[in-house]
């Protein structure tokens, strides 16, 4: 899948602030905690493995690291 | 006191065989006593096709070793005559609590579905299972069946020839030959036929050891499964207490790959770990220690010409999901009846194909649920570990992060979706009775609708008459008409879904093999050749 289209968050800036803000003062071992929990807590959310497995491609496809085929 | 698995239960005796001019061929020579061996054996013996068992001990399995023993398997032991044994001797559970470090994070009750005869699952020493197997074999001889089991009698060489395969066996007297017309080797992991006919055992290994500790429990002590991962008395692995019959409970301790083993079972290095896990003021016997060494793999086929591979010489799986007895008696289910139907001259020798390729596929299911099991269990890199913590963390609060909980999937029999023998379908009926599908058990009024699915292939008319015996090839098939008042909501949910009647072909193994909306003589007879393992065009 290459690009996800527009965003659909309406306060881009403020959803993210509170991203940055959830992890402050975390170790890095509690953040990546955190980022796990998050992770399945929206995938439940979202609650479709089709976009879900979208969403995994999306996300091995960007990026410096990206698998690119 | 003297333990069951210390009594000879079929001790030496000279067969008449040892003192043959030449050696004697006997239709079926099953290597193996286990409890796939013993399954084999009575389901051939008790429909009258001539069986001889060999093993090289002459008692049952030392140690618990299997203790769950799954829904499917009662069903086949049902079948086998010898499911009420094993039930009434069973211990059901249905309270699980999962603990994650020093903390219970759940618990669940099973709630199994209704509407079945037998339960999900009981607990069950391997002894009792293979002691009732043993004990159902001599109800067996004193009515005559064609049956033996010889206790003491290893096989030391295998030699496959034109239509059989030659046998060497030793005996505490001297070595006699034997021939088998079909040899089924049911001779356990270490598989020696395999290593005979120098056969690969390859597939996906996972290296682990198990500390496996049978106690008994001094003062009550509560039926439930209690399931730890990592927990402070076994940093890193993880733990298992489940109850037993007589009161004993079994303690499984994950040890990882690289351990010293005679360290790892002595009474001093066991008995505090297991009073840390059971808390101090538990008053214990230690039974049984064992380490129990297992890898997730498999043979590239089960079936080599004559000789044929069932149960853990055939595949071995982790014990996560209690697949690995379980799995061999539905090997053994797989195949009784196409080794008679082939032997009786009513199927062509392709049939046993069709046995390597659904229990292959069987194994293959089994293979990747024990190894995500494992994946869970014992991460195996630092994100898949975070990810799993983070799914205990989450399952105390959160219900919907509990089905991700994997401490093993408990063993389903397999649904051989594709294979050779599954005839005519329609997606008007529902999905879980499909062909290839094992049938479900629905209530018949006080009866069970399994128990009447017996006794060879059945056609089961439902709210639909079918003639009660029809033959193909001087085959008799059993007709089974189910009517009004007998169909109850179970029955028609699991087998008509909306409609109103149908008719289903069942093999001998109770799994579907064709279905209809209504009865046609001539599409049931196509339906039995292609479960018999015809070509399209000899029945077309
Ligand atoms: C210590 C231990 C713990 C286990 N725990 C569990 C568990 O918790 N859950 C689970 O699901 N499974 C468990 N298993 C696995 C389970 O016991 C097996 O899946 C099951 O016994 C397989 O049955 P089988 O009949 O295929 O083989 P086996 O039970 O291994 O039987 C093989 C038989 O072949 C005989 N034999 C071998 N070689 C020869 C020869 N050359 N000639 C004649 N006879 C021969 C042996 O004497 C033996 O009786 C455990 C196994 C062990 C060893």
């Amino acid at each position: 899948m290459t690009g996800m289209g527009t965003t659909g968050l309406t306060k881009p800036d403020a959803f993210y602030e509170s991203l940055l803000k959830a992890h402050e003062g975390l170790s890095k071992a509690d953040s990546d905690a955190f980022n796990a929990r998050l992770i399945l807590l929206m995938a439940n959310q979202i609650g479709d493995e089709a976009v879900l497995e979208g969403l995994l491609a999306s996300a091995a496809t960007s990026g410096v690291s990206a698998v690119k085929d | 006191m003297t333990k069951l698995f210390e009594v000879p239960l079929y001790p030496y005796q000279r067969s008449k065989d040892q003192d043959a001019a030449s050696p004697v061929r006997h239709p079926v020579v099953i290597i193996g006593a286990g409890p796939v061996g013993l399954a084999l054996a009575i389901d051939l013996a008790q429909s009258g096709v001539p069986v001889v068992v060999l093993d090289e001990n002459d008692k049952v399995s030392v140690g618990s070793r299997a203790i769950c023993f799954s829904k499917r398997s009662l069903e086949i032991f049902d079948r086998l005559g010898c499911g009420d044994e094993m039930v009434q001797k069973g211990v059901v559970w249905n309270l699980g609590k999962v603990f994650f470090g020093d903390r219970k994070v759940y618990e669940f009750n099973l709630l199994p579905e209704d509407g079945h005869k037998r339960p999900a699952f009981i607990n069950l020493q391997q002894y009792y299972c293979e002691l009732y197997l043993v004990e159902r074999i001599r109800m067996l001889q004193a009515e005559g069946k064609p049956i033996e089991i010889r206790g003491r009698n290893r096989v030391s060489e295998i030699e496959p020839a034109a239509g059989h395969t030659r046998l060497i066996v030793e005996t505490p007297e001297d070595a006699y030959r034997l021939e088998a017309e079909w040899l089924v080797a049911c001779d356990g992991a270490a598989s020696p036929a395999r290593r005979m006919m120098d056969l690969e055992f390859a597939g996906r290994v996972f290296e682990d050891n198990f500390l496996i500790a049978d106690v008994v429990m001094k003062a009550d002590f509560p039926t439930e499964r209690w399931f730890w991962f990592d927990p402070p008395f076994n940093k890193d692995q993880s733990a298992l207490l489940h109850k037993q019959p007589d009161g004993v409970w079994r303690i499984d301790l994950q040890l990882g790959w690289d351990i010293d083993k005679e360290e790892e079972k002595k009474p001093d290095h066991v008995i505090p770990r297991l009073k840390q896990m059971l808390g101090d003021d538990v008053d214990f016997d230690l039974e049984w220690i064992s380490i129990y060494t297992f890898q997730c793999r498999r043979m590239g086929t089960f079936r080599h010409d004559r000789v044929i591979f069932a149960g853990d010489s055939a595949h071995q799986v982790s014990p996560f999901g209690a697949r690995g007895a379980n799995s061999g008696f539905q090997d053994a289910d797989n195949l009784g009846w196409k080794l008679k139907m082939v032997l009786e001259g009513k199927a062509p020798e392709r049939l046993l194909d069709s046995y390597a390729y659904e229990r292959e596929m069987a194994a293959d299911e089994n293979i990747l649920q024990s190894s995500r099991s494992t994946d869970f269990i014992t991460p195996k890199s630092e994100m898949s570990r975070i990810f799993r913590d983070a799914v205990l963390d989450l399952a105390e609060d959160h219900a919907f992060a509990r089905p991700l909980v994997n401490s093993g999937r408990l063993s389903v029999p397999c649904i051989y979706d594709g294979s050779p023998l599954n005839g005519a379908d329609t997606d008007l009926l529902p999905m879980r009775t499909r062909p290839g599908s094992p049938a479900p058990d629905a209530p018949l009024g006080a009866d069970w609708l399994l128990d009447r699915l017996k006794g060879g292939f059945v056609v089961l008319g439902i709210n639909c008459s079918v003639p009660e015996d029809i033959s193909l090839n001087g085959l008799k098939v059993v007709g089974v008409a189910i009517h009004g008042p007998d169909i109850g909501p179970e029955l028609r949910d699991r087998y008509l879904g909306e409609q109103s009647k149908a008719v289903y072909l069942i093999r001998p193994d109770q799994h579907v093999a064709a279905r209809w909306l209504e009865f046609d003589r001539t599409a049931v007879e196509a339906a039995l050749a292609k479960a018999l393992g015809a070509k399209e065009e000899e029945h077309a």
